[in-house]
């Protein structure tokens, strides 16, 4: 790759392009982007006058709510959902985009395609197939019964049918408005956010460093945890903040999968606006899955620099 | 002799596409992202009206009559498109001023803009909905249902636009870093104007940009749901909007059947992208 530094033009040398090009983008970003977050930003702050009238008064009340037991509870289930749902799509990404990248040059496209594919398809819509699925008598309460059938007439055939190990019949498992439906929903819509920047850094990797571990010595679990997967941690990073900041504002898996029992923050976010119309509290709390955002991105950020740094010092 | 029998030994580093245990992981993930949406394309056929629609109960094809017969279905899906075909324009047409002014310029502050640009990408749907939403409540924009076709849709295009544009300005800008400015310098010499260099090299040069941003940014607004959840009025619905109460009031073959089309839409788009992008032979990271 060669990298030419191209000269700037300054501002000030072509005002009238800059300004024809400037205007409008950045015009429309500070009214319909940071003008509508500065209204929530002070509405945050703001009491109930009217039913839809809201006054700033600065009181902190909207976010001294916030460590009420009741919200606490329900932040602490949207991260630990978030968390796990993150984890999981991370553990089932990572072979996935492994085989992906070391696949041969003409399979690759194929493979990335067929996972891209459900990615580009309408997330309503994705979420919504979920529910045929996980029913009590959905498709995988179906197959699981099936393979309960055949477990109970294996025992049978060996003679400890009447011990009943698996119990008297097949209970089928309930997914819907429990949390590991909706981790299971929230793995389904975000494992090709997971999957693509791992694919990418490892797309980028030089294979030669595989090559010398072998050489010097190292065995294959050796070379694969401690070559392979630090190349491609900074991939692993960028899956993590890709899938787990959506994860953490999802609202149509835990209101469709979850059925109002399993509710994560954008649900009580979206009954603030929708229903019990308290647009302060709502606004306070949409700030702080903002925030939460801001801190991760910075982390991450000063991550990168540290690393940067590093890697000038060797 | 030892040597060379050490080198023709020599372990090489797994061929992880080639192990079985990798490969089967890959299968199942396959396997676990298409079941439910061709479990979802099979039952838009079952020929239930109740029961929740998980057993099987036959084949018909009324499901798709209805659905085209559903007037609600089909404004919400009117406007679906209307919405996504008004976005994509001024998505790109933003996208591109954008792309440029941070490729073309220095100015103050420029860091800071560029983080501004790429805030919409980064921020949870749910904070632009909402702030959207108190936006046109403040000005008085209520997604009025007096207001006349299109112009009701007005909210919840510019919401699409917002959040568009951005993806669209990042591909756009991808593109330009491969155009050679000695291309401009030698129009400038050869008299052309900075409005004819504009038009005559760099937006032929961005064409290709242009296609990827424009199917990004369609893509995005067919698919977006919480921000038009937040923007839109009675009569301003989406057809993910509309299929989300319907799916909260019962769970029909209907929906599936209008699942199908929009998967189906989609399927289309991406094979339009497809061939348009090896017909270009463009990469588009």
């Amino acid at each position: 790759m060669c990298l030419v530094i191209e000269p700037l033009d300054s501002f000030r040398q072509k005002p009238v392009s800059f300004l024809a090009f400037g205007i409008p983008s950045i015009g429309w970003l500070l009214l319909f982007f940071m003008v509508p977050l500065g209204i929530i930003f002070f509405y945050s702050f703001g009491e109930n006058v009217s039913l839809i009238a809201v006054k700033t008064t600065w009181t902190f009340d909207n976010y001294a709510r916030i460590f009420e037991p009741e919200i606490m509870t329900l932040l602490w289930r949207t991260l630990w959902i978030a968390l796990l749902a993150t984890a999981i799509c991370l553990i089932i990404g990572f072979p996935v985009a492994l085989v992906i990248a070391t696949a041969s040059p003409s399979a690759k496209a194929w493979l990335l395609l067929l996972i891209m594919l459900p990615f580009w398809t309408n997330l309503l819509i994705r979420t919504y197939s979920l529910l045929n699925i996980l029913g009590t008598r959905g498709r995988l309460n179906e197959m699981l019964g099936w393979i309960w059938m055949r477990a109970n007439d294996f025992l049978v055939l060996i003679g400890a049918g009447d011990l009943s190990l698996l119990g008297e019949k097949f209970i089928p498992i309930k997914f819907l408005g429990t949390p590991g439906g909706v981790v299971l929903g929230i793995v389904y819509v975000s494992l090709p956010f997971a999957i693509l920047p791992i694919y990418s850094a490892l797309e980028r990797m030089d294979t030669s460093y595989l090559e010398a571990s072998m050489d010097l010595g190292a065995g294959q679990l050796q070379t694969f945890f401690k070559v392979l997967v630090p190349l491609a941690m900074p991939g692993v990073i960028t899956a993590f903040i890709l899938t787990f900041i959506p994860a953490l504002g999802q609202f149509l898996t835990p209101d469709l999968l979850g059925r109002g029992q399993v509710d994560m923050i954008a649900n009580v976010i979206q009954r603030q606006f929708k229903g019990a119309n308290d647009w302060p509290f709502g606004s306070a709390l949409s700030l702080m899955l903002l925030y939460v955002t801001f801190i991760l991105l910075a982390l991450r950020a000063f991550g990168d620099a540290a690393r940067a740094r590093r890697e000038a010092r060797h | 002799m030892a040597n060379a029998k050490r080198i023709r030994d020599k372990k090489k580093p797994f061929e992880y596409s080639k192990k079985w245990s990798l490969r089967s992981v890959f299968f199942l993930a396959t396997l676990f992202l298409y079941v439910p949406i061709v479990v979802l394309i099979i039952f838009s056929f079952n020929n239930s009206r109740r029961g929740g629609n998980v057993i099987w109960k036959g084949f018909t094809t009324k499901y798709y009559g209805k659905a085209f017969n559903n007037d609600d279905l089909m404004l919400a899906f009117g406007n679906t498109l209307t919405i996504a075909v008004v976005a994509t324009v001024v998505s790109v047409i933003l996208g591109t001023c954008t792309a440029i002014l941070l490729w073309r310029f220095r100015f103050p502050f420029k860091p800071l803009v560029e983080g501004l640009v790429s805030l919409p990408i980064v921020i949870p749907e749910i904070c632009m909905g909402v702030s959207l939403a108190l936006f046109f409540s403040a000005i008085g924009w209520l997604g009025n249902t007096s207001d006349i076709w299109p112009f009701n849709l007005i909210n919840v295009t510019i919401a699409h636009i917002t959040f568009c544009f951005p993806f669209a300005a990042m591909v756009i800008r991808a593109r330009l870093h491969s155009f050679n400015r000695e291309m401009e310098e030698a129009a400038r010499d050869l008299g052309a104007t900075e409005y004819q260099v504009f038009k005559d090299i760099l937006i032929p040069h961005l064409k290709p940009g242009l296609v990827a941003g424009a199917l990004l940014s369609f893509t995005l607004s067919l698919d977006d749901f919480i921000v038009t959840f937040f923007t839109s009025g009675p009569n301003t619905v989406t057809l993910p909007v509309k299929i989300y109460s319907m799916v909260r009031f019962s769970v029909t073959p209907e929906i599936n059947a209008a699942s199908t089309v929009v998967i189906a839409l989609t399927l289309v788009l991406t094979v339009f992208a497809l061939r348009f992008q090896s017909k270009d032979n463009t990469q588009l990271q």
